[in-house]
């Protein structure tokens, strides 16, 4: 039998067709429980399968009360405003800092360069655990006491994200012409004029890509927001980590208060997948 | 020199009169670039701890999260502005030996403070006591060596890291060259598919498991889809996260992890395969080589670099897996792992010493891996 082929010429692989179904769909099957899950009302949940529903739509109690309960209940609510106020912040400061210096790492010549890049590269790989004790006498009561604000949090992500961010916009800069900011120079550029005119904008693709990692490794972190917020300013991922440890009374709210969580990065990542993609594989994040 | 370009380029005409210019300092730029680096930093400084001990009078968080925004880029980025013309207004020789410094340290700065400074100071911690206020030697680290539950994590790090990165590129590899034989739509939805994770926090995902893992007492219904299925084909329910029998419940949260991450690595793979050059699979074809064949001699050469990144990035990752075993077991059932150890000895148990202890032995388990990543740097700058 002649093997069909597809719309660009190419044979029609039927292994991978199956293949790529189960992967895709076993992929997919847990998220699309807890979505279904958290509509289900709490008797429901509790006696029988989300797939139930799923087999069974119009016998089941569909509830939005979930949601309600979570979102005011249990303060989902104030903790997504914090995640957005906390988020947001710290995604943008560490690229203003660190595309200023992955513009002189790329684009001039100092002296202890090579030493300095070396040590962001050795960095990279620290665990940022090594920060915590000293950080909680740094920003605690024994030093500055902003320990607990959303401040405190800004400043870690903010230096937790540098050696990534410097990584990936040196790396990225140094695939853009050189002939270009040389010609800006002759005509009379500074440095700060060449960066905010021509490298700054060029760069974008990069920014964007790293801008999307960094926000959703701010908005999806557990450790930090735990050690560093006091509990009017957590984020929903504290909130949701909470009402994990909770058995029982108000297991219905988990999944829901899951999904609150995990909704705008989501949008996130679809909308700006595009970038990160490209970022990731222009050789943003090689080595 | 034409009036046009001198009008475009007016500090070039001025250094082209007046050659002694370069030499001199312009005290009123030096002034001004002072001046205002200070009051940026006052006045953003105020500005936050208004934000932090007065958030009240903002009204609402929103009106925060706003006013931090525009302050926090706004505010870098006129610091940015006056430090360069600080810079600037220097004796031209100086200043331009001194404009990289002013791009790269304030960056270099914020690196030192959070994370080598820190470095070596919890070094210095995991000699003191349990409130890092005296010396004591070497007894935080005969405490947590002589203890049964640190060899077990090292053990259960050991597993987790032996297993996720190698089928997390595994499966990457899988799932790039199967969906590259789809059509343009399906490899696009099924790609996205399984990149999705990616975007889920680790306790989102560990919910989100939850319901697979759950258990409910023989004789109900199973709400929890492995144990629906164990029951369904006859067997007895159980208590998945539980069951430490040949690290089984390990396994189960590594599973969770790989679910997350193997489309990170699809993504990387599936762009290093579609950069294979066309012409050397074909030749190969026209030698008679299978597909098989093909994708091992031909194929994985070309693409090991990138298998060595996700690797590596990978595991590191892994090396600090905490929030999957914190939230789902926290350690019990042995299936504790390092940094969950470490999490536990300095925020239940307030055991400074023995926490950064335990964080120097992760330190000295990434040293290799410093290393490799500045041999792989410089082999790339010198290829």
């Amino acid at each position: 039998m002649a093997r069909s082929l597809m719309k660009d010429g190419r044979p029609r692989s039927p292994f991978s067709i199956v293949t790529m179904v189960v992967l895709a769909l076993l992929w997919t099957i847990p998220t699309v429980g807890l979505l279904i899950t958290s509509f289900r009302s709490r008797d429901d949940a509790a006696t029988s399968g989300w797939w139930t529903a799923l087999f069974n739509p119009l016998g089941t109690q569909w509830t939005t009360s979930n949601y309600q309960g979570v979102w005011s209940g249990q303060d989902f609510g104030s903790a997504f405003l914090n995640s957005i106020v906390i988020a947001v912040p710290a995604t943008i400061i560490p690229i203003m800092f660190a595309a200023f210096a992955a513009y002189a790492f790329t684009f001039m010549n100092f002296p202890l360069k090579e030493l300095f890049f070396l040590l962001i590269i050795a960095v990279l790989v620290v665990p940022i655990q090594v920060a915590f004790q000293p950080m909680l006498n740094f920003l605690g009561p024994r030093g500055l006491g902003i320990s607990g604000q959303y401040m405190a949090v800004w400043l870690l992500h903010t230096g937790f994200g540098m050696p990534l961010c410097i990584y990936m916009l040196r790396n990225y800069m140094s695939t853009l012409p050189r002939t270009i900011i040389e010609s800006a120079k002759i005509d009379g550029c500074s440095h700060y004029q060449t960066f905010w005119r021509l490298v700054a904008p060029m760069s974008m693709p990069a920014i964007a890509a790293f801008a999307t990692l960094q926000f959703l490794w701010v908005w999806n972190d557990l450790l930090i927001a735990k050690l560093f917020l006091k509990s009017d300013n957590a984020t929903v991922i504290v909130a949701l980590q909470k009402l994990l440890g909770t058995q029982g009374q108000g297991q219905e709210l988990l999944t829901a208060g899951a999904f609150i969580s995990i909704i705008v990065p989501m949008i996130v990542f679809f909308s700006l997948q595009r970038f990160m993609v490209r970022g990731m594989t222009s050789g943003a994040v090689k080595g | 020199m034409t009036t046009a370009t001198s009008d475009a380029a007016p500090r070039q005409k001025l250094r082209d009169d007046d050659p002694e210019a370069n030499l001199r300092l312009n005290p009123v730029k030096v002034a001004i670039g002072i001046l205002g680096m200070v009051v940026i930093a006052w006045a953003l400084g105020n500005m936050f701890l208004a934000f932090g001990y007065y958030p009240e009078k903002f009204g609402s968080k929103l009106v925060i999260g706003v006013l931090a925004v525009i302050g926090g880029v706004g505010g870098a980025a006129a610091l940015f502005y006056f430090l360069n013309m600080f810079v600037e207004g220097l004796p031209r020789r100086l200043s331009e030996g001194f404009i990289p410094y002013a791009f790269v340290l304030p960056g270099l700065a914020l690196v030192t403070l959070m994370l080598i400074y820190p470095t070596f100071q919890t070094v210095n911690y995991s000699f003191a006591n349990s409130d890092s206020t005296a010396y004591i030697g070497f007894a935080n680290y005969r405490t947590i060596f002589a203890d049964n539950a640190f060899w077990t994590s090292i053990g259960n790090n050991v597993l987790w890291l032996l297993i996720v990165p190698a089928i997390v590129v595994a499966l990457g590899v899988v799932v790039a060259v199967l969906a590259d034989k789809l059509s343009a739509t399906g490899e696009k939805v099924a790609k996205s598919l399984i990149f999705l994770p990616m975007a889920i926090s680790f306790v989102g995902a560990s919910a989100i498991w939850g319901l697979i893992y759950a258990y409910n007492n023989p004789g109900q219904s199973q709400t929890g889809l492995l144990n629906a299925i164990v029951v369904g084909l006859g067997g007895q329910p159980q208590t998945w996260l539980a069951i430490s029998t040949a690290k089984l419940n390990s396994i189960l949260l590594m599973v969770i992890l790989i679910w997350l991450q193997v489309g990170f690595g699809m993504v990387l793979l599936s762009s290093a395969i579609k950069g294979v050059p066309e012409d050397t699979i074909e030749a190969a074809r026209i030698d008679g080589a299978s597909e098989l064949q093909i994708f091992w001699k031909v194929i994985v050469p070309q693409i090991r670099g990138t298998v060595i990144t996700v690797f590596v990035t990978v595991f590191i990752l892994v090396l600090k897996v905490f929030d999957i075993v914190y939230v789902t077991t926290n350690g019990s059932y042995g299936s504790d792992v390092i940094a969950n150890l470490f999490f536990n000895k300095l925020f239940a148990a307030s055991e400074a010493g023995q926490a950064t202890a335990i964080v120097v032995v992760l330190l000295v388990a990434v040293i290799p891996l410093i290393w490799f990543q500045i041999k792989h740097f410089k082999d790339e700058e010198a290829g």
